[in-house]
């Protein structure tokens, strides 16, 4: 049976006022509120549609961190076969992308995977992208932004976006890391009732991940809040005059 | 290890991508710094025309029927065995749907380090990168190996990379190109039957806010009342809720409308760097740190629910007045 991995992680929710820890060289971690990152979301999707479609073990390896309990049983609702969290890290420092590839390639060769998809990007990544570094160290072809993947034998047929709406149909030789931007149907919904079952009848594998470096061989001099050189105009008041405020200024700029 | 600063030059369909010329820009900034010069990597078949307005000291072509259309593979088998004979001091690449598939990659295969999402090179040669959707900066200091770093859109004006041509052409045979693990098929053009949005005077644009497939004719409505069109970031699209040609952003159209509305946007790198050619843009957001307010004119911190009714009815009374 075809065998997927799935590597989603958790990243800083930007709705929530976002700290920089007393440092000054990191963001703030102790308060952070985090959720799932968005193109892994669309990865697991990815995932789970596949194995309808042509039969997979799907397994969903993730970062140990507040809420990733939640979140890999939310997969396994979803359709998740495995679920593993890694264990052992810095509370306080964020791995380099490149060591954790290492590592993440390490546990991937003993699954030896037929496809390993992720999120192409995560916001707070500042030592690169994660899939092609996993991909280089398991020595196996790589391809990001893509939306929508098939499998044909031994070969994955995909889409790569480019900018202004051009598309690039791919075909890859598996086995392969794709990083994914968008699934080929929007991320599911899954009810909370069905999660809840899955905390009493699936388990998550704990597997202590090794030393992790955190300096990727550059230095970080400060991290800060962008000040912004000009910030808008704010309009206020209640809604009605804000409304009128700015009905005007469409009426100024001759559009009414 | 010499000093020079090397730029991975993009191109899509026989076109110079912007990104290019907005990373000379960024590497004329750091070789002032480092006392190095200049140099371009332009890897494709045919292509060699494309260096001849980018503001370079040197271009080394590498021209290989397999370079043609980019291909993550190739192109970066060869920048390995490039890079091997010319040791580079730093490498651009853009954060974009091609840098983007190479660089984290021949970061990992030489074990060079990659600072992330460059928006500027400061005097003191300081990377600033911006992170967390726009929300987050840092300054870093290269280490004394040979880095590479990811370039975005923002910082530098494509006109300031633009020049040339470069003083010298240097050639460089390809790698063995064949036994190739990444095929290209076929190229699919955006769908034209519908407007183009890069061409329209007024623009909606709607993000995550909107929440519901349902709430979509809400901004249909204020668009009809302006003349203009809806468009959309990525989350609206994924759902499904519009057409990918109404996307705007990184893998979407970049417009330049006269009005650019924007409601429930938060304004993440990615979507900002499509709508930098506004000429005017007025934003309703409910977070007022969104970086939406950073380059709006314009600002609401609203819930746009709330403001969308009384907004509706008065461009109503005032078209009607």
């Amino acid at each position: 049976m075809t065998e997927i991995v799935v590597i989603s992680r958790l990243v800083p929710d930007l709705v929530e006022e976002l700290e920089i820890a007393p440092s000054g060289k990191a963001l703030d971690l102790a308060w952070l509120r985090l959720i799932i990152n968005e193109f892994d979301n669309h990865a697991i999707e990815q995932a789970v549609i596949l194995k309808e479609k042509i039969g997979a073990n799907v397994t969903v390896i993730s970062l140990e961190a507040e809420g990733v309990e939640d979140m890999l049983f939310t997969t396994a609702a979803k359709g998740a076969d495995r679920l593993i969290k890694l264990t052992g890290l810095d509370e306080e420092a964020k791995p380099t992308n490149q060591s954790l590839a290492q590592s993440l390639a390490d546990l991937i060769k003993e699954i030896n995977p037929d496809l390993i998809l992720t999120g192409v990007q995560a916001h707070d990544d500042l030592t690169g992208d994660l899939g092609p570094q996993i991909a280089e160290f398991l020595d196996l072809p790589y391809v990001g932004y893509i939306s929508g993947v098939s499998v044909d034998g031994p070969l994955a047929k995909t889409f790569k976006e480019y900018p202004g709406g051009l598309l690039a149909e791919m075909e890859i030789t598996l086995p392969a890391v794709l990083g994914i931007q968008a699934s080929e149907q929007p991320p599911r919904y899954v009810a909370i009732s069905k999660v809840r079952q899955m905390m009493s009848t699936a388990s998550i594998e704990e597997l202590a991940i090794g030393d992790l470096d955190v300096e990727g061989g550059f230095t970080i001099d400060r991290m800060y809040l962008p000040e912004a050189a000009e910030k808008a105009e704010m309009l206020e008041g209640s809604e009605e005059e804000v409304a009128a405020q700015l009905t005007s200024i469409l009426q100024d700029l001759g559009l009414l | 290890m010499t000093q020079d600063i090397y730029v991975v030059i993009e191109h899509i369909q026989g076109e110079l991508s912007d990104i290019s010329y907005i990373m000379t820009a960024a590497a004329n900034a750091l070789a002032k710094s480092q006392d190095g010069n200049t140099v371009g990597i332009l890897l494709g078949s045919g292509v060699e025309s494309l260096k001849d307005n980018l503001a370079l000291d040197r271009v080394i072509y590498c021209d290989h029927p397999a370079l043609e259309n980019f291909s993550c593979d190739a192109w970066k088998r060869t920048l390995i065995a490039l890079f091997g004979e010319y040791s580079p001091r730093v490498v651009f690449f853009g954060n974009t749907t091609i840098g983007a598939d190479l660089c984290s990659s021949i970061s990992a295969h030489l074990d060079y380090p990659i600072i992330s999402a460059c928006l500027k090179i400061s005097d003191q040669g300081l990377i600033t990168s911006q992170i967390c959707g726009g929300k987050i900066m840092a300054d870093s200091q290269i280490s004394d190996k040979p880095t590479i770093i990811s370039m975005n859109p923002g910082g530098y004006k494509p006109e300031e990379g633009q020049g040339g041509p470069p003083g010298e052409t240097l050639t460089f045979q390809a790698p063995g190109l064949d036994d190739l693990k990444v095929k290209l098929v076929q190229f699919i053009a955006p769908d034209t039957s519908d407007v183009d949005i890069s061409q329209e005077k007024v623009l909606v644009a709607i993000g995550r806010g909107i929440q519901t497939e349902d709430n979509v004719e809400l901004a249909e409505e204020l668009a009809g009342l302006l003349g203009g069109t809806v468009c959309a970031s990525r989350p609206v699209i994924d759902q499904g809720w519009l057409p990918t040609s109404r996307l705007v952003g990184k893998s979407g159209k970049s417009v330049k409308p006269e009005l650019y509305i924007s409601l429930g946007i938060s304004g993440a790198t990615e979507h900002l760097e499509g709508i930098t050619g506004s000429n005017i843009i007025i934003a309703v957001n409910s977070d007022p740190d969104a970086p939406i307010f950073d380059i709006a004119k314009y600002g609401i911190e609203a819930d746009l629910f709330d403001l969308i009714d009384p907004l509706l009815e008065q461009i109503e009374a005032a078209k009607n007045g």
